[in-house]
């Protein structure tokens, strides 16, 4: 009898205080309803198949979770959070020869190319970096975006040399083996950007004559 | 012909604004379409405005003004109900002319 | 001679002041000088042209059964058009679902007109070479919501269900780069490149952003539907196209409706 009170207490002050139609945010029905409609309500144009409405598992939890807002708002349960990153860290391909480090003047160009993977681009023409949509990185381009956070100085901010372009190669090639459910694309284990591409953008990051580091 | 042109006319403290808005496709002729075959020039090349009859602006445009032009100039003088007539000229020889009433 | 020693001066004393103005606005950011130049250019947006055009195929006969839009009930009675946007999407009790603007135009278009719904769906934005009637169409309605507070209702269960759906998709992440909605739009004060994005779940960006579309790109020289902008959106996450007015695009356009709700509507906008 009490509890049954206190539960309906419960779910008129969550109705009082949310947003217009909160009481079904947690419905497994609606979540297998809106699976069906995006498998139903996509299509194949140019590049872009349906079937890249197809979620793994990380997307899938991504969606119900965050790990990466700024304003503290994560919700993903750690288990889940350290499971799904130890499982990304695993599909990182290292560098064979154990260089990190490429072409920073091959990188800034990589970096500034928001070009890739739209239905509007073409099958043979290479995916650009899209860096500068979201982060700060060379001093002397003010056209950046912020959903990243700066790059800016990057190779003076992140210990040893050594220790900077490996976790800059495994950031770039992905990230979400550090933030599960970061926003950047895993551009290595998705097939986005080759080894030497990425390497590239490394060198972008940690070369002392790189502009980022200028 | 042409399409035609959205024209406003007001008058305050004596001095008239019209703010004009035209329908032009506005090709530079440098553009490449789809088929990389290039698009023929097509551009506005004079705006004339006449109060009553009198010309009170004439402007030279070219291929660096943007598709469907606007245009707002003030000049002095004007009473509610005089005639603004618009008239444009392109380079292929097509024309347009609109007027509307001054408001108050 | 004496003309251009004049002229020169008069270029002198034109940098001077433009350099004075650029330092008295210091504080002033660049989204505040594009809201001062659109301000500017409030009384000449091209929409115009698409909205008299839009009224035009509304009262015009048209179709295999010759008749014109003017019985279509957008949700406010046969033929009310007048604030109907600012209520849409909403629930049809006669196609017993709920529908955006666009999925209403093609039903009307459908029933009154008999144009099959295939050959609407096939032509559903404007291109260089020619307009969508229907986005036109969609441009005239949406003006006569000019100045008329959002009000969207999520009472009926098919409307609350499609809020619901339409939130899900905002935060469904898939395809080669992870995107989702939420990747650009869950977050306040970020932008890509110079491009401020509004956080969509928040009323005061969701309103803004919601009530400036369907709107005129100046850099496309059309004017773009609620619907081209999702479908756009898609583009960029790298996702494949969402089908014309499906229930998928009508979900999403509900939970930016929805959370818009309140703000004044003051489309058709003007836009880069």
């Amino acid at each position: 009898m009490n509890a049954k009170l206190i539960f309906g207490m419960t779910i008129t002050l969550s109705l009082a205080t949310a947003m217009p139609v909160q009481a079904d945010s947690k419905s497994p029905y609606l979540d297998a309803k809106t699976a069906a409609i995006i498998k139903r309500d996509f299509r194949d144009k140019g590049i872009a198949k349906a079937d890249r409405v197809n979620q793994d598992e990380l997307q899938v939890a991504c969606s119900k979770y965050r790990d990466d807002m700024p304003d503290g708002t994560n919700d993903m349960p750690n288990r889940t959070k350290v499971n799904l990153e130890e499982k990304q860290l695993k599909s990182i391909k290292w560098p064979a020869d154990g260089n990190f480090v490429g072409d920073w003047k091959a990188g800034e160009k990589l970096a500034q190319s928001g070009k890739g993977m739209t239905w509007s681009d073409k099958a043979d023409e290479p995916a650009g970096g899209n860096c500068y949509n979201c982060h700060q990185l060379s001093s002397k381009e003010i056209a950046y975006g912020t959903i990243g956070p700066s790059l800016l100085n990057y190779a003076k901010k992140h210990g040893s040399r050594e220790e900077s372009e490996r976790r800059a190669y495994g950031h770039i090639y992905n990230v979400k083996a550090y933030i599960a459910c970061s926003n950047m694309p895993r551009f290595g284990s998705m097939g986005i950007l080759s080894e030497a591409q990425i390497k590239d953008l490394v060198a972008l990051l940690m070369d002392p004559e790189s502009p980022v580091n200028k | 012909m042409g399409n035609p042109m959205k024209i406003r006319a007001a008058v305050k403290d004596g001095v008239t604004e019209v703010k004009i808005l035209m329908q032009h496709e506005m090709e530079t002729g440098l553009r490449k379409d789809a088929d990389g075959n290039l698009v023929p020039a097509c551009f506005i090349t004079e705006v004339k405005a006449q109060h009553n009859g009198r010309t009170v602006l004439e402007a030279q445009f070219g291929q660096s003004v943007s598709k469907n032009p606007y245009l707002v100039f003030r000049f002095k003088g004007g009473v509610a109900g005089d005639k603004i007539t618009i008239s444009w000229v392109d380079n292929k020889g097509d024309t347009r002319s609109d007027e509307t009433a001054i408001s108050a | 001679m004496n003309t251009s020693n004049v002229s020169k001066v008069v270029m002198l004393l034109a940098l001077a002041t433009s350099y004075v103005a650029i330092a008295a606005e210091g504080g002033v950011s660049d989204s505040d000088r594009i809201a001062q130049y659109r301000e500017m250019i409030s009384d000449g947006n091209p929409a115009d042209f698409d909205e008299m055009a839009g009224e035009e195929l509304w009262k015009k006969p048209g179709g295999p059964k010759n008749a014109s839009l003017e019985k279509c009930d957008l949700g406010k009675g046969s033929g009310v058009v007048k604030g109907a946007y600012a209520e849409m999407p909403r629930y049809f009790k006669d196609t017993d679902r709920v529908q955006d603007l666009e999925s209403r135009l093609m039903t009307c278009m459908n029933t009154l007109q008999g144009i099959p719904e295939e050959e609407i769906a096939a032509k559903p934005f404007s291109t260089e070479q020619k307009n969508s009637d229907i986005s036109t169409l969609a441009t005239y309605v949406v003006g006569q919501s000019k100045g008329i507070k959002m009000a969207v209702s999520v009472k009926h269960p098919k409307e609350k269900e499609a809020y619901e759906i339409g939130k899900r998709i905002f935060n469904y992440r898939a395809g080669p780069y992870d995107f989702s909605c939420s990747t650009c739009h869950a977050t306040s004060g970020v932008r890509i490149r110079m491009q401020d994005l509004p956080n969509l779940n928040v009323a005061k960006d969701a309103q803004a952003a919601y009530t400036s579309w369907p709107a005129y790109r100046v850099s496309q020289g059309l004017t773009r539907s609620f619907e081209w902008r999702l479908n756009d959106c898609f583009r960029q996450q790298r996702f494949p196209e969402p089908k014309f007015a499906s229930e998928a695009t009508i979900a999403l356009t509900m939970y930016s409706a929805v959370n818009a709700n309140g703000a004044e509507y003051a489309g058709p906008g003007l836009k880069r």
